[in-house]
């Protein structure tokens, strides 16, 4: 098998291991690698850089908490500032082991709920370390002044999560992403205005550069300008956020991409469970071909909200006001009476297609389940779902045109995060010395499936706590080499991103970005979606490396390259978006089980829930770039569970 | 509907910029502002013109990032962020003018698309509580009563668009600051700054060009978060405790 192609599409090299993670008790993990990571004196610190793609909740608190270490750091975002990265979108909350409720909460229990909520497709040492450090977040956070809710006593507020029982999540009514990234956000400008940061607004990295086998920098083109600049550095930190947007229509915002990860990949680093997607169950159904993304409503609402179908297909176009509860199918709490609305987002995902695929879905196109709160405004009073849930609901009605205070929500499951991205060991370090990769950009902590309020968790424990004590160990044995500004590196890089710039502007084919950009997205959202089969994958393929060509030989970008160029812009994020696709394809065709977001038809039980193949596939699945023209290459990392024992998840 | 736009055009910085006529005949009420301006977009690349830049990000309303003078209002008709607004806001037959942010502070970059970068100035001069990543005390050493962490958080939904700036008469950006001022000043932990922070935020906010307050109340209004006037009141309150005490 090793050197052969196999089912056409791969080949297999040699395994890989995380080497970094201590063995022994799970609970002494982190500080015993924490103990042995070496120091770097504080005078030494500021002889010492690092370069920061992205200032999202991960990017911001790495670039905050490396700058107040005195590290010199430089910070790039494609946004005109800081404060605007997709963090900002983030509305339910963020989890922390505190159990301030007393409901039986630990960090032993959220490592156990995460590990099962992802379905066993994540690291022990990983995820154990995340809840380990999940309860200093909130003290971070707190002390920044993050106005979480409170209640009259003046203490914290929790609320519950999809997958859990206890209450361990903290949120700032519908806005915790917004408020936590504040918080990152005003750390962030406090070092710019210390010094130790500098920041690079609407600048995006295009290339990534390698000098003796270690990350030394990038190629950024400033947006304003159209210059392409070089920066070099000791080490080179992505949290430049996932790749929702391959599916065109997602909850991400317009200007998420995979460009500063793809192109890492390209260079090398490994991508590791590229297929792994988080659909999200409760977005605002399309309403149309223009439309240009999806809005979520917060999982939270499913803490009041009930979701429901007619239990009659003939029902589905009455107004459900007037369909009475016996003709009402509470489908999730019926076949998961112990979650009922609060089942994992995966499980809630396909539970609404199956509903819309049988013919009971509601709304224009028949795919949309009512998500309903007149049992709640009967229990607690309009004025208290207003306080809990206000801002969500304007949403809602401003978008739809209709008053969910009135008459039931329409939710239907939209791409919202990926669980996938480029492969870290235990440090967050990419098989690329020096190039770590934080956040959603990483593949680390979440398996096949992401519990709700674990993103902001992760991206801050990332960004505050573990990258500022790993990247130390390796800059401890820094300062690097200094590069050359000739160095064949780094002339290749510039040349590269300045040809791809050419290319894409004198191009002068009949296709817009956005045309190819959307074919891309149906391609994807059709065959490796929220159900996945093996004809279809390879049926995606075929089209996706068909469209490939053509936008390589017919894309149309008008304008020059001297300036603002928002075409130019998405030329380059689509053409990285599509290699992406096939790569996702070629990974979700090759892991023949479901597991988690990874839905397989061919691997269901009676019942139709995800049915895992341990024996064959409990492994991380690492892929390397073969090249242009050669198959990518399949490196296997073996995940092994000494804690937690793998069992078929249920949420009956 | 059928839609007549009158857009700002403006090749780069620093050159002159001019109103340009445009038709659009077939846009759905559903649609939002955007999407509209997208669907336009790809009209113009495909008679081989150029499309009009404008920003925005996460179209739901909360980063900040679109802002667009419409028919001569900050984010248009309604009380949301320009990405929010949908196209059942106007009607059949309606003439629409989409400007840029016109402010001093705000150079136009192209069309419509302004540098906000003074407002991280503004925000590095003072807007953030000096607490370095592992100092904090547990969370719960500091109880904070609810209905200052409800007014912290009514402040602190800012979402630094502009608007309040686009929509003053006198380009200030008081709002702004007085949202920040209020979010950090209710809290226990904003004590210890509070006073040196107000003094140094305004300095810069004067620094950067934007002009002075006169309490009309055009940004409260313009808000789409709406952030109350009285953060305003705020601001002035603690400017002059401030300064009473010699900062």
């Amino acid at each position: 098998m090793t050197d052969g192609l196999i089912a056409g599409y791969f080949r297999e090299g040699a395994p890989i291991q995380d080497t970094k993670a201590p063995s022994g008790p799970i609970e002494q993990r982190w500080s015993t690698r924490r103990f042995d990571a070496h120091l770097v004196n504080p005078a030494n610190r500021r002889k010492l850089s690092v370069i920061i793609v992205g200032t999202g909740l991960a990017g911001a608190s790495a670039g905050a908490t490396l700058g107040e270490a005195g590290y010199q750091v430089k910070s790039f975002c494609y946004q005109d500032s800081p404060r605007r990265a997709h963090s900002i979108a983030a509305q339910g909350g963020i989890n922390a082991a505190k159990n301030y409720k007393e409901d039986g909460d630990s960090v032993f229990r959220l490592f156990y709920d995460t590990v099962k909520g992802g379905d066993y497709r994540s690291r022990e040492s990983n995820v154990y370390r995340l809840a380990e450090v999940s309860a200093r977040i909130i003290d971070q956070c707190v002390a920044q002044g993050v106005p979480f809710a409170r209640e009259y006593g003046g203490l914290l507020d929790n609320r519950s999560f999809g997958g859990v029982q206890v209450s361990r999540t903290f949120y700032a009514r519908g806005q915790t992403g917004q408020q936590l990234l504040i918080g990152a956000y005003q750390a962030l400008e406090r070092q710019i205005a210390a010094g130790t940061v500098e920041m690079f607004t609407r600048h995006e990295m295009l290339e990534l550069i390698v000098v003796d086998g270690r990350a030394r920098g990038i190629v950024v083109r400033d947006m304003v300008t159209g210059e392409i600049e070089t920066h070099l550095a000791d080490a080179v930190v992505l949290a430049s956020g996932g790749y929702g947007n391959v599916f065109y229509l997602s909850t991400n915002a317009m200007g998420c991409n995979v460009t500063a990860t793809w192109r890492a990949h390209r260079k090398g680093a490994y991508f590791g469970n590229p297929c792994y997607t988080q659909i999200h169950p409760t977005c605002i159904p399309v309403s149309g071909d223009h439309q240009s993304k999806l809005t979520l409503m917060s999982e939270s609402l499913r803490n009041d909200g009930r979701i429901w179908v007619p239990k009659d297909s003939a029902d589905k176009d009455k107004d459900p006001r007037l369909i009475p509860e016996e003709d009402r199918d509470y489908y999730l709490e019926r076949i998961y009476p112990s979650f009922g609305n609060l089942v994992p987002r995966d499980i809630a995902s396909r539970a609404a297609k199956y509903q819309c695929d049988a013919g009971k879905g509601v709304g224009p196109g028949g795919l949309g389940v009512y998500l309903d709160f007149a049992d709640a405004i009967k229990r607690m009073g309009r004025a208290a779902v207003e306080a809990k849930y206000g801002n969500l609901f304007d949403m809602y009605a401003q978008i739809t045109g209709e008053d969910p205070y009135e008459t039931p929500m329409r939710i239907y499951p939209a791409v919202h995060y990926v669980m996938g991205g480029l492969w870290v060991d235990y440090d967050l370090e990419s098989n690329i010395p020096g190039l770590f990769v934080a956040g959603e950009a990483n593949f680390s902590d979440h398996g096949a499936n992401r519990l709700g309020a674990s993103a902001l968790m992760q991206g801050l424990a990332d960004g505050y706590f573990v990258l500022p004590n790993t990247i130390r160990e390796y800059l401890s044995h820094g300062p690097y080499p200094q590069v050359a500004a000739d160095a064949p590196a780094v002339v290749e890089a510039q040349t590269a991103v300045k040809e791809r710039v050419r290319h894409f502007l004198s191009c002068n084919g009949t296709r817009t970005v956005d045309s190819f950009h959307k074919e891309l997205g149906k391609i994807m959202w059709d065959y490796c979606g929220m159900e996945r089969t093996e004809q279809g994958l390879t049926h995606a393929i075929e089209q996706i490396r068909a469209l490939k060509k053509e936008f390589w030989s017919n894309l149309k970008v008008l304008g020059t390259g001297d300036g603002i160029n928002q075409s130019l812009e998405k030329a380059g994020r689509v053409a990285d978006l599509i290699e992406l696709g096939e790569l996702m394809c070629i990974d979700a065709l090759h892991r023949r089980e479901s597991c988690g977001g990874h839905f397989r038809a061919e691997s269901q039980t009676e019942d139709g829930e995800a049915l895992r193949h341990d024996d064959e596939f409990a492994y991380v699945a690492a892929w390397e770039w073969g090249g242009d023209d050669a198959p990518p290459i399949l490196h296997k990392e073996d995940l092994v569970y000494e804690f937690v024992e793998m069992k078929q998840r249920s949420y009956k | 509907m059928k839609i007549t736009l009158e857009i700002w055009r403006q090749a780069g910085p620093g050159t002159a910029g001019k109103m340009v006529t445009y038709t659009q005949d077939d846009v759905s009420p559903d649609m939002s502002f955007l999407e509209m301006l997208d669907v336009l977009n790809e009209q113009l690349q495909e008679r081989g013109e150029e499309p009009v830049a404008f920003d925005s990000d996460c179209r739901e309303g909360i980063c900040g990032m679109c802002g667009l003078v419409i028919n001569g209002q900050a984010h248009g008709p309604q009380v949301t962020t320009t990405c929010q607004l949908h196209m059942r806001s106007f009607k059949d037959g309606d003439r629409i003018t989409i400007e840029p942010w016109r402010a001093d502070a705000f150079p136009v970059l192209k069309d419509l698309v302004v540098d906000r970068s003074a407002f991280d100035r503004i925000i590095q001069a003072g807007g953030f509580i000096s607490v370095n990543t592992g100092a904090a005390p547990e969370a719960h050493a500091a109880p904070v009563q609810k209905a200052k962490a409800d007014r912290a958080f009514d402040a602190a939904t800012c979402i630094g668009c502009g608007a309040c700036v686009a929509a003053c008469p006198n380009a200030a950006a008081m709002l702004f600051l007085g949202a920040k001022v209020t979010h950090l000043g209710e809290l226990p932990q904003g004590q210890p700054e509070r006073d040196a922070r107000v003094v140094k935020m305004l300095t810069q906010h004067d620094h950067e060009g934007f002009g002075g307050c006169t309490n009309v109340g055009a940004c409260a209004d313009a808000c789409p978060k709406e952030i109350p006037l009285d953060v305003i009141s705020q601001l002035n309150t603690d400017l002059r405790r401030s300064m009473a005490r010699g900062n």
